[in-house]
C-alpha cells in the first residue's frame, strides 16, 4: 500500500494506492472454467491523529489495485493511518506523516 | 450460492469494453490479454445484472433505485468521469460535493453493474466532501454520485460510454 | 510532371477565393510580377496565426483525394464538413471545375490531379510560410501552429521514430503543437522528441495517471528528461496545458487539446502512464483561469478533437475566440461560426490533412475586441519553389541507410527487416511494385480502393474468409496508370503496431465488431464518436443503415461467394494493428508489398477484381454522399 498525504492551505490531501485483486466473484478462470471466488476489500478506514477521517465500504465494482483520494482539514505533521479489511478478513495498514 | 447462473454465454456479447482501435481484436484472441480480460469480466458482471436483481445472492449489493430516484439533482455536486472509458476495468470517478454543507456520505453508483453501489464513503466531521476512486464498468451506462446531507440526499449523474476503440484520423 | 498551366492558376487567383492583393510572386519571372498572387496576403491586423495539421509524415508532395462519403446525422446533417462534392462547392460558394474543386473535393480527381499536380510537400509549405510571414511584417508578427498527427504516417517517420518530423518541423518554425499519433512511440521516445522539438508541445487533457504519480519509475523518467513529462503534480498535467505567445505585440493564449480517445484507439502499452479524454469541465475551468490570470488579448484552442467535437466544445466552453482543429481531415476553407452558450462567438476551423492546406488567421485588435480574418490556402506544389534548406534536410534524411537499429514493430522478432538493411530509405521507398489499374484512395466513410488492396493482401496471406482494416483517415492517393511504390504502401500502413494476425471468429462476433465500430462513427453525439471512418471489411458485403441505433445498423452480411454470414459459423478473419496485444504475423507493409508484386499482370498492372462497397440505406438524400460506387437507397 502506498499513501501520500500533503497539506496545502489547511487542507490535507490523502492519496492511497492499494494492492488487491478485487475479484467480484463473477469471473471465470480461463483454464478450469470455474468461477474465481469473490475477494475484495470491504472496508477502508482512514484516521488522522487517531480521529476518524473516512470509512469507505466497497464492493467488487471497485477496480483492481484500488485507488482512493480524500481530503480533510488538518495540518503538517498529522499522523495519518490507512487500513483495509477484505471479505476474507485479511487486513493491511500504513502510517504516514502529513508533509 | 449459484454464481454459475450469473455467467451467461462467452465473451461474445460484449466485445464492449475491449479496446480495439486502429485494429480489431477478435474476441477469441482476447483471452490472452490482461486488460481485455478484466474488462470482459466487468462486462460479465454487467450482463449478470438482471439475474442479480432477480435473485440477489452472495455479496452482490441489492440495489434499490428508489434511493437514487428520490434524491434531488444538485449542480453543487461536481462529478468527474470520462465521456468514454479508456478501459472499462478502470474508470476514474471523482466526486466533489464541497459546495454542499454538512455532507456525511458520498456514494458512487454504476446502475448497470450487479454491484451497483461501487463504494460508500462515510465522512467524519472536518472531512471535505470529496472522494475519488476507480470503478469497473461492464457496459455503457450512468454513473451517479449520491450525496447525503442529514436526512436529505442529492445527486449528480454522468453517462459513461464503454466501447471498443474506434480509430483516429 | 503534370503542371497546371499558368493561365488556369491565375484564373483561380482572380476569382478572389483568398483575397485580391496585388504584389509580386518572387518565384516567377519579372514579367508576371504584377499579377495578383494568392500567396501574397497583406496582413489585416497585428497578429497572424498560421495553421498546419495532420501532415501524417508527408514531407514530400502528395495526391490526396477528399471523400465522396462524409455523412453527418442529427445536428451535423447538411452542415460542413458533412457536405461533399458539388454540394460543398455550392455551400461554400466556390467555382466548379477549377482548382478549388480539386483541392476541396473528390470531383474529377484523376483529371484534376494531372492538370494541377501534387499538393503540399514540406519544402513548398516552407516557402509559402516564409511568404506569409513576410506579408505580416516578419516572423515576430506570426505564430505557427501544428495540430498534431505530424510524427506518423510515412516510412521515414516510422524508421526515425518521428525524429525526421521533429527536425523538419524545427526548420519549418512550428511554434506550438498538440498530439495524437505522436503518442504511439514509447513514452521515453515521446519525451525525447518533445525535448528535440524547439516549439511548445502542449495539451490540457494529457494527464499522468494516479498510479504513475505514486510510483517512483515515472518520476525517475521525468527526472532523466530534465522535468519533461510532468508540469503539475496536483493537476497531473504531463505537458503544459497552454502557452502564452507574444505575437505582433499582442498576448495570445494557446490552449492545447490532444486527441481525447488516444488511449482507446491506440495500444496503451506505448503510454502506460498517460490518460487522455475530452475533459470539457477542465477545459472550461482552464479557459476561465487563463482569461482571469493571464489577461491575454485572445484565447485560441489548438485541437485534435475532430471538427464535430470542436463545434460542440466551442458551444459549451465560453471564452475561446477561435479553434484551430484537425483530426478529421476536413479541409474547410470557411470557418464555422459557433454561438457559445455564454453568448460569445467562436470560429471553428479545420485545416485538412497531408500538407494540402495552410490556414491563415489574421487577428485585428481594435477597441478591446478582436476581429478575425481567415483564409485557407491550398498548397499547390508546382506554384511554390522548394525551400533550399528544407530540401537539403529531406534529401539528406532520405539518404540515411536502414540499419539493424531500426525498430518498426512491437514484436521482438520483427524489430527490423534484414532484407532492408544497408539500403537507403529512399532506395527502399522508391521501389516500383505495380501499376495501378484505377484511382487508389482511402479517405471516405466506407471502403476505399487502397483499403481493398490492404484487405486482399491480408486475405491472401492468411487464406482468410474476411479481412478487416481500420478506417483511418490518412493514406495518400495513387493515380491510375502510375506506379505503386513502396512509399505508397508505407503511406497506407506506417505505424508502430502493424503486426498482422488471423483468428477464428463466429459470425456474431464479426458483426458485433462491425456494429460497435459503426456506433463510434455514427453515434448522434459527437462526444461519443471517435473520428475515424468505418472499418474496412474485405471479402464481406453488407448493408448498413447509419441512422439506426447500436446493433441495428448492419444487415444482409455475406461473403464474396454470396453465402450469408451465419451467427454461429466460425470464420477465418485476418487483420492488423491490434491495440491490446502483439500478434506475431508479418508486418502489414510486407504483406501488402508481396501481394502487389505477386498479383500484377504481365503488363505490370495490378487488377482489382472487386471492391467491397457496402450497401447504404437511408442516406440517398444526405448531402454527405455523392457519386457512391456501391448500392444506395
Amino acid at each position: 500500500m502506498k499513501v501520500r498525504a500533503k497539506e496545502k492551505d489547511g487542507v490535507v490531501s490523502i492519496k492511497v494506492l492499494m494492492n488487491h485483486v478485487m475479484e467480484s466473484g463473477r469471473r471465470k478462470d480461463k483454464k478450469s472454467g470455474e468461477l474465481i471466488p469473490a475477494h475484495f476489500i470491504k472496508t477502508v478506514t482512514i484516521t488522522a491523529n487517531g480521529k476518524d477521517v473516512l470509512t469507505a465500504d466497497w464492493t467488487g465494482s471497485i477496480s483492481k489495485n484500488p485507488y482512493l483520494a480524500c481530503k480533510y482539514k488538518g495540518a503538517k505533521g498529522d499522523k495519518v493511518k490507512v487500513s483495509w479489511v477484505d471479505n476474507k478478513d485479511k487486513t493491511a495498514e500504513k502510517d504516514v506523516v502529513v508533509k | 450460492m449459484k454464481r454459475r447462473s450469473f455467467v451467461k454465454g462467452t465473451l461474445s456479447a460484449s466485445v464492449a469494453g475491449l479496446a480495439v482501435g486502429a485494429g480489431l481484436i477478435p474476441a477469441s484472441l482476447l483471452a490472452e490479454d490482461k486488460k481485455a480480460e478484466e474488462a470482459a469480466a466487468a462486462s460479465k458482471d454487467a450482463e449478470a445484472t438482471k439475474d442479480a436483481e432477480a435473485k440477489p445472492a452472495g455479496h452482490a449489493t441489492s440495489f434499490d433505485s428508489t434511493i437514487v430516484d428520490s434524491a434531488e439533482k444538485s449542480d453543487k455536486i461536481k462529478l468527474k468521469a470520462p465521456d468514454v472509458a479508456e478501459n472499462g476495468a478502470v474508470v476514474p470517478v471523482t466526486v466533489d460535493a464541497s459546495g454542499l454543507e454538512g455532507v456525511t456520505k458520498i456514494q458512487i453508483i454504476a446502475t448497470n453493474n450487479p454491484d451497483a453501489i461501487a463504494g460508500t464513503f462515510n465522512l467524519a466531521e472536518g472531512t471535505v466532501a470529496f472522494a475519488s476512486t476507480r470503478i469497473k464498468m461492464g457496459k455503457t451506462g450512468p454513473v451517479i454520485a449520491l450525496v447525503t446531507v442529514g436526512d436529505k440526499s442529492f445527486k449528480a449523474q454522468k453517462d459513461v460510454k464503454v466501447t471498443i476503440g474506434g480509430c483516429g484520423g | 510532371m503534370p503542371t497546371m498551366d499558368r493561365r488556369t492558376f491565375f484564373k483561380f487567383l482572380a476569382m478572389g477565393v483568398a483575397g485580391s492583393a496585388t504584389a509580386s510572386l518572387p518565384w516567377l519571372s519579372a514579367a508576371q510580377a504584377e499579377t495578383p498572387s494568392l500567396y501574397d496576403l497583406p496582413q489585416k491586423g497585428q497578429a497572424r496565426i498560421l495553421h498546419l495539421t495532420d501532415l501524417h509524415g508527408q514531407l514530400l508532395p502528395v495526391y490526396f483525394r477528399e471523400p465522396n462519403v462524409n455523412l453527418g446525422f442529427g445536428h451535423a446533417l447538411g452542415h460542413p464538413p458533412h457536405v461533399v462534392g458539388n454540394a460543398l462547392l455550392d455551400k461554400l460558394k466556390l467555382p466548379k471545375g477549377g482548382v478549388e474543386a480539386y483541392a476541396y473535393t473528390y470531383l474529377d480527381f484523376a483529371e484534376a490531379a494531372k492538370k494541377y499536380g501534387k499538393m503540399g510537400g514540406y519544402s513548398h509549405i516552407k516557402t509559402l510560410l516564409n511568404q506569409l510571414r513576410k506579408g505580416a511584417g516578419g516572423q515576430k508578427n506570426t505564430l505557427t501552429l501544428d495540430g498534431g498527427d505530424l510524427w506518423q504516417g510515412s516510412g521515414t517517420s516510422l524508421w526515425t521514430r518521428g525524429v525526421d518530423m521533429v527536425e523538419a518541423s524545427n526548420i519549418m518554425g512550428i511554434d506550438v503543437m498538440v498530439g495524437h499519433w505522436e503518442f504511439t512511440y514509447e513514452e521515453q521516445e515521446v519525451l525525447s522528441n518533445v525535448a528535440l522539438f524547439k516549439g511548445d508541445f502542449i495539451g490540457q487533457n494529457v494527464r499522468v495517471k494516479e498510479d504513475a504519480l505514486m510510483a517512483d519509475e515515472y518520476l525517475e523518467m521525468v527526472e532523466k528528461n530534465n522535468g519533461l513529462g510532468l508540469v503539475d503534480e496536483d493537476a497531473g498535467y504531463a505537458f503544459n496545458p497552454y502557452v502564452i505567445k507574444e505575437v505582433g505585440g499582442k498576448r495570445i493564449a494557446v490552449i492545447g487539446q490532444a486527441f481525447p480517445r488516444t488511449a482507446n484507439a491506440n495500444p496503451p502499452e506505448f503510454f502506460p502512464d498517460w490518460s487522455f479524454g475530452l475533459r470539457e469541465d477542465d477545459m472550461r475551468d482552464l479557459v476561465k483561469k487563463v482569461r482571469t490570470e493571464e489577461k491575454p488579448d485572445a484565447v485560441v484552442m489548438l485541437s485534435h478533437n475532430g471538427m464535430d467535437v470542436d463545434i460542440k466544445m466551442a458551444e459549451n466552453v465560453p471564452g475561446i475566440d477561435v479553434v484551430f482543429g484537425g483530426h478529421t481531415h476536413d479541409g474547410m476553407p470557411i470557418p464555422v461560426n459557433v454561438k457559445n452558450k455564454a453568448g460569445n462567438n467562436c470560429l471553428v476551423t479545420n485545416a485538412g490533412s497531408n500538407g494540402k492546406f495552410v490556414g491563415v488567421m489574421d487577428l485585428d485588435f481594435r477597441d478591446g475586441k478582436v476581429n478575425m480574418h481567415y483564409k485557407m490556402l491550398p498548397v499547390m506544389t508546382n506554384q511554390l519553389a522548394a525551400d533550399k534548406e528544407m530540401e537539403a534536410y529531406l534529401s539528406q534524411m532520405r539518404d540515411t541507410k536502414y540499419d539493424e537499429k531500426i525498430v518498426e514493430s512491437r514484436h521482438p522478432k520483427r524489430l527490423f527487416n534484414p532484407e532492408r538493411v544497408g539500403k537507403s530509405y529512399k532506395e527502399i521507398l522508391e521501389e516500383k511494385l505495380a501499376i495501378a489499374d484505377r484511382l487508389l484512395y482511402r479517405r471516405g466513410n466506407f471502403m476505399g480502393t487502397w483499403d481493398q488492396i490492404l484487405c486482399n493482401a491480408l486475405r491472401e496471406e492468411y487464406k482468410a474468409d474476411v479481412a478487416l482494416s481500420a478506417g483511418v483517415r490518412w493514406g495518400t492517393t495513387t493515380l491510375k496508370g502510375d506506379w505503386i511504390t513502396m512509399e505508397d504502401v508505407m503511406n497506407q500502413c506506417s505505424m508502430t503496431y502493424a503486426e498482422t494476425y488471423v483468428s477464428d471468429m463466429t459470425g456474431k462476433q464479426l458483426l458485433d465488431v462491425l456494429e460497435q465500430i459503426a456506433d463510434n462513427l455514427f453515434d448522434p453525439d459527437p462526444y461519443l464518436q471517435s473520428g475515424g471512418d468505418m472499418v474496412r471489411a474485405g471479402g464481406l458485403d453488407y448493408t448498413i443503415d447509419p441512422t439506426k441505433p447500436l446493433f441495428k445498423r448492419i444487415t444482409e452480411a455475406k461473403l464474396d461467394n454470396g453465402k450469408a454470414i451465419d451467427p454461429d459459423t466460425v470464420y477465418k478473419v485476418a487483420g492488423w494493428a491490434v491495440v491490446n496485444r502483439t500478434p506475431d504475423g508479418r508486418l502489414m507493409w510486407d504483406v501488402v508489398r508481396d501481394y502487389i508484386k505477386a498479383n500484377k499482370g504481365k503488363d505490370n498492372i495490378l487488377a482489382l477484381p472487386k471492391i467491397n462497397h457496402p450497401k447504404l440505406v437511408n442516406v440517398a438524400k444526405n448531402p454527405g454522399i455523392a457519386d457512391y460506387d456501391g448500392d444506395l437507397s
